[in-house]
């Protein structure tokens, strides 16, 4: 199976701590990838790092066997990648429907100051929030949502960015089971349409239910990867992990 | 009649003003107190080219918002690694060394003693040189500049400004590059701040360094506050206000002696009734 994204010794350290420890993981293209492990063991310094969110100290990143330097954030749509948060970054003030047009718009300067949202984009933007529940709300303050609503809305800006890759934290905490189900759709229609997924997740049905390929992470290294099934059942996942 | 025109021109002039620092402050959430050294750099453009160069008002309309624009992309880039109260801190420095420059350098800027003499706008053999013409002509620019304030509010580019107040470090991750559009805000709202600056010299027709002190940009932040951070039409109804209150409270009959400050303390008071009951302002929809 074919890599779209590679890591090789990469290392992230806060203060002494190294939150990725030179870690090397292959994430398969057109694949739904788990990311597990216990809390602290680096799985959002990983998906922040590859985001550009943070910067590694050490080590090499690769997008389809092409080095990535440092990555700048907002290379992210050149490179087709992009990401949820685990604590819900929207732009609360602005209006549910403005959540998405922002993601539709054209990135550079001067396009964007004479651009005005057409039917196209206002018909893209109405399309997702139609698929994520949210077009009744979509004049509503995004701030003014709840946390369900508030995810929704996040994933409904990852169907407007139209990336390959796909990084999703903890996309499903705290969820009522009908929007799990909902997101778990829309999970595996993204797949469908070729998409790379990065998934990290702490409920293992979720898991095994989504995922094609696993990695379990603990203190930044990774403990093991590969089948769900058969990783989940190797005792020294069971050992660090699940504490059986 | 002549004292309406008066007021009048003075809440064009503000309005103008606030209009410009809200596109950057509510609308980009970039805090600055800058405002008043591009205000500053406006009227001393005016002053400089009309007197020692004979320029005409119409000429430096175009000149003064390329200075003035120029300038804050200078001083943009120049901050671009500070954000929110370093910003803040930094724009504050900038307009103490604008301060600075313009009270020492004496050949060009008058230093203390200012520039007198202002000429007042003239286009085809027509002096703007009454209140009641004049008026129009604030109202233009005003109006003109209330048509960029909506034509950039509604674009794509303003609703990314929007989303850098909102949460720049998120956007940055969606592709943006956010700091040539938070630099591109500033130069934008210098430049519109300096017609402001331009229309006060001519009206006035004398400018020294005293008239563009950090109370000025204080002034331009309340407006924007009251009228609500974010809304064009509050920046306009902030100016309205903190331009008119001042004057209806002169006809309350306060004594004499303490009459002044009887203002100054009802004024302040409005000011913080209105934070504890309505603190996003008249018809604002955002906080800063």
């Amino acid at each position: 199976m074919k890599n779209i994204l590679e890591t090789k010794q990469l290392v992230k350290s806060f203060g002494g701590v190294h939150a990725v420890d030179h870690l090397s993981i292959n994430i398969p293209v057109g694949q739904i990838t788990g990311l597990v492990g216990p809390n602290g063991s680096g799985k959002t310094t990983l998906i922040n790092v590859l985001s550009g969110f943070s910067h590694h100290d050490s080590g090499k990143i690769f997008f389809s066997n092409t080095e990535r330097g440092e990555i700048k954030p907002w290379e992210n749509q050149i490179y087709s990648i992009t990401r949820t948060f685990q604590q819900i970054r929207l732009f609360d003030q602005m209006n549910v429907l403005d959540n998405i047009l922002v993601m539709l718009t054209e990135r550079t300067f001067l396009r964007a100051f004479f651009e005005r949202h057409n039917q196209y984009h206002l018909k893209c933007a109405e399309d997702i929030l139609k698929k994520v529940d949210l077009y009744e709300k979509r004049m509503h303050q995004a701030g003014d949502l709840s946390y369900g609503q508030r995810k929704l809305l996040e994933i409904g800006r990852v169907l407007a960015m139209n990336s390959n890759i796909i990084l999703l934290d903890e996309p499903f905490a705290g969820l009522f089971p009908e929007v799990v189900k909902k997101i778990e759709i829309i999970i595996k229609e993204l797949k469908e349409e070729g998409k790379t997924i990065v998934l990290v997740e702490h409920n293992m049905n979720i898991i095994r239910n989504l995922c094609d390929h696993l990695v379990v992470m603990d203190a930044g290294k990774i403990l093991a990867e590969g089948n769900p099934e058969k990783v989940l059942s190797e005792k020294i996942v069971l050992e660090a992990y699940l504490g059986e | 009649m002549e004292y309406f025109f008066h007021i009048t021109i003075l809440v064009s002039i503000y309005g103008i003003l606030a209009l410009a620092q809200n596109l950057v402050m509510g609308g980009t959430g970039l805090l600055t107190i800058a405002g008043a050294a591009f205000y500053g750099i406006g009227a001393y453009t005016m002053a400089i080219l009309a007197t020692s160069f004979g320029f005409n008002f119409f000429t430096v309309l175009i000149i003064a918002p390329i200075i003035a624009g120029l300038i804050a992309l200078l001083v943009g880039a120049s901050f671009a690694r500070f954000r929110d109260d370093y910003f803040l801190l930094a724009t504050l420095g900038f307009l103490m060394i604008f301060h600075t420059v313009v009270r020492n350098w004496e050949t060009l800027t008058g230093g203390s003693f200012g520039i007198a003499g202002i000429p007042k706008p003239y286009i085809f053999n027509f002096t703007f040189d009454t209140p009641f013409s004049f008026v129009w002509l604030a109202l233009v620019i005003l109006l003109v500049v209330l048509g960029i304030c909506y034509f950039i509010s509604r674009s794509s580019f303003g609703r990314v400004l929007n989303a850098i107040r909102e949460d720049e470090d998120a956007l940055r991750i969606f592709g943006y590059k956010t700091s040539v559009y938070k630099l591109m805000a500033f130069a934008i709202g210098a430049g519109i701040t300096s017609w402001g600056g331009m229309l006060f010299a001519s009206y006035i027709t004398f400018i020294d360094a005293k008239l563009f002190t950090v109370n000025e940009s204080i002034l331009l932040w309340a407006m924007i506050i009251l009228g609500g951070v974010g809304s064009n039409r509050g920046a306009l109804l902030g100016a309205l206000l903190l331009i008119t209150i001042p004057e209806i409270l002169r006809f309350v009959g306060f004594p004499n002696e303490i009459a002044g400050l009887m203002r100054q303390c009802i004024y302040g008071l409005l000011l913080v009734f209105l934070m504890i009951y309505q603190p996003k302002g008249i018809l604002g929809k955002h906080k800063l």
